[in-house]
């Protein structure tokens, strides 16, 4: 049993150090995403956040430690575990990743055709229903191409949801949008949270929006090379080592 | 290999002023960029100051500062307490703004990557060869998925990929051997009317375009026209994450793009082939009928007679070679490049010459083997 208070971990991350081509990235990370908050991961450019995101979608392999989901290892699940543990999560890569040669609609019926046995008229109707979740009704029929930046990414995390996931991972919501729209954008990661009980990892270089909708941050530092906070962003703004809080009041770094 | 610069030496004085350094600037420096001299050594130290004086600079332009900059840089992250007060305030605002903190080391920027020599070289191009290999083996198991019925391939994929690759490419591939049908014709008849046998330009003309020329022509065609878009579209959605939006989802971008593409060639291929040796084999009729006066229907006989089976089946099998090793110089470049525009840019082109490269080597090697099977 949990203690009451602290809900379950939704993923763990033990020991994980991350290399890129013989360069060590991160070491010895350690942290939890609990089911139900929203989880930021910030850090200077460069530090390996959009690295630690592909090592948590199992894009990459860890140089060591492990990425758990309730007990399986991610990067050593044989394809049966493996395909269910991806259907727990949905990805908005950076630029949406919207797969260009299909329009919006089929770009969120496809993993639905892979993955469930749904005839095409449902699946159409869930894919609707998706584009509706994130304030995109009549993009069904459009090209990517045809969709401004903050669409694309809106887009982007109907695809996301398609399969209905309890874990979203966002890479960079905000980045590439006029303040209108990354705010927007924040209102909707709020929203998910609260209508339909997603959980949201999402790596951001935008204190704003860490601030608006972030329950925990994670602070990678890019010269120790590991993470040196976790907690509240308010918390870590206050008490936090010098250069997270340096990094959170977006003052250049000391 | 730094050639020695020129120095432009009675542009600056240096004296001792006190404890510390004054640096007079002095003469007309308008139009001239040349470096100003090294400062005295032993120079100004950590904690030095050195005063700048202008009163005797009778002119300057925008070269001034940049000049200014090169030779109080390094002073100020050695330490020394520039003053600058005395400078005209158009050089000494984008001075004061240019010059580093005291005492701080310039930002470490990347390192370039040396290519590491022939060695380096020899090394990328084995790391190459066994990431195609690699690749090859992935779409082996990829096709042997397909039997099963297990891989995630798109029908519809499937049949764009055939229009693509099809129907597209028939003005280009007509027009192309009909033109090769005719030089084999023209030249070939050359030869022959010196010892009188026109009659065997059919021969030829067929012999070359069916076992040879039509499967090679295809190829070359579909490297430049088929296998460069492969290399373009893979690259370019390698470059914007859509790939790896396929394989977070747990679909095989080998299965997804790779075999509809390889599938459409290989399906297209025989086609193709066949339909471009018909032309270029009716090609060779205006030149004999017209320069050598050999009858139509005679010509027609003897290419009937000439094309065997043999013939026939070689060219088919070889040609279709050619064009599925085109389809995987396409897949692999794309799927294998870098994130950026310039790498999509750097994988066509080394998808054409790929394709190129292989369809020569696998041309040389079937001839061989075909001729010491004695077909």
């Amino acid at each position: 049993m949990e203690p009451a208070g602290i809900p379950e971990p939704l993923v763990r991350v033990v020991g994980l150090t991350m290399a890129f081509g013989g360069e060590l990235v991160q070491r010895d990370l350690d942290f939890e995403i609990r089911r139900d908050e929203v989880f930021a991961i910030v850090g200077a450019s460069g530090c390996g956040k959009s690295t630690l995101l592909r090592h948590l979608i199992g894009l990459q392999e860890p140089a060591a430690g492990r990425v758990l989901y309730g007990e399986h290892d991610l990067h050593r699940a044989d394809e049966e575990t493996l395909a269910s543990l991806r259907r727990r999560f949905g990805v908005m890569f950076q630029a949406g990743a919207l797969w260009s040669s299909m329009t919006v609609g089929e770009n969120i019926m496809l993993p639905l055709r892979l993955f469930t046995a749904q005839p095409l008229a449902l699946r159409e109707r869930l894919a609707r229903w998706k584009l509706a979740l994130v304030g995109l009704e009549g993009a069904f029929d459009l090209e990517p191409a045809e969709l401004s930046g903050g669409m694309r990414k809106r887009a982007a995390i109907a695809r996301a949801l398609a399969l209905d996931p309890e874990l979203l991972y966002l890479d960079e919501p905000s980045s590439g949008l006029d303040p209108f729209s990354a705010a927007r954008l924040d209102g909707l990661i709020l929203n998910l949270r609260r209508n339909l009980g997603t959980t949201v990892v999402m790596v951001s270089h935008s204190m704003d929006s860490v601030f608006a909708v972030a329950d925990r941050v994670l602070y990678l530092d890019h010269v120790e090379k590991t993470m040196t906070a976790l907690g509240a962003p308010r918390v870590l703004a206050e008490t936090g080592p010098e250069r997270v809080r340096a990094f959170l009041h977006r003052r250049s770094q000391p | 290999m730094d050639a020695p610069k020129a120095l432009d030496s009675d542009a600056v004085r240096w004296s001792r002023r006190g404890q510390g350094w004054q640096l007079a600037l002095q003469g007309d420096w308008r139009g001239c960029a040349l470096p100003l001299p090294e400062p005295p050594v032993p120079g100004p130290g950590a904690g030095e100051s050195v005063v700048l004086d202008s009163q005797d600079l009778s002119g300057w332009d925008r070269n001034a500062a940049p000049r200014l900059w090169a030779l109080l840089a390094p002073l100020r992250r050695g330490g020394a307490v520039l003053d600058l007060s005395a400078l005209p305030e158009a050089l000494r605002a984008p001075l004061e703004l240019a010059l580093p903190a005291p005492g701080s080391a310039v930002e470490a920027v990347p390192e370039h990557v040396d290519d590491g020599g022939i060695l380096g070289k020899l090394r990328a191009g084995w790391e190459d060869a066994l990431q195609t290999a690699a690749f090859v083996g992935e779409v082996v198991l990829a096709l042997s998925r397909l039997l099963r019925g297990k891989a995630a391939m798109r029908a519809s994929d499937y049949f764009r990929q055939l229009d693509l690759v099809g129907p597209m490419s028939l003005p280009i591939v007509s027009l192309t051997c009909f033109l090769i049908g005719l030089m084999l014709a023209y030249m070939g008849g050359a030869q022959l009317e010196r010892i009188g046998a026109q009659s065997f330009i059919a021969d030829v003309v067929t012999v070359g375009m069916v076992r040879e020329l039509a499967g090679l022509m295809t190829g070359v065609i579909l490297a430049g026209r088929v296998g460069a878009a492969f290399a373009a579209q893979l690259g370019s959605m390698r470059a914007n994450e859509e790939i790896d939006a396929l394989r977070a989802l747990g679909i095989d971008p080998i299965d997804y793009l790779v075999l509809p593409r390889l599938l459409a060639m290989l399906t297209m291929a025989p086609l193709l082939i066949a339909y471009a040796a018909l032309v270029g084999v009716l090609a060779g009729l205006p030149p004999v009928v017209g320069i050598y006066g050999v009858p139509a229907w005679e010509y027609l006989h003897e290419c009937e007679q000439a094309m065997t089976w043999t013939h026939l089946w070689i060219g088919l099998f070889k040609g279709t070679m050619y064009i599925g090793l085109v389809a995987l110089a396409g897949c692999r470049e794309g799927l294998h490049a870098g994130r950026d525009a310039q790498s999509v840019g750097a994988a066509t082109t080394t998808a054409v010459v790929k394709g190129l490269l292989w369809i020569v080597v696998a041309a040389s090697a079937s001839t061989v083997l075909f001729q010491s099977l004695g077909f």
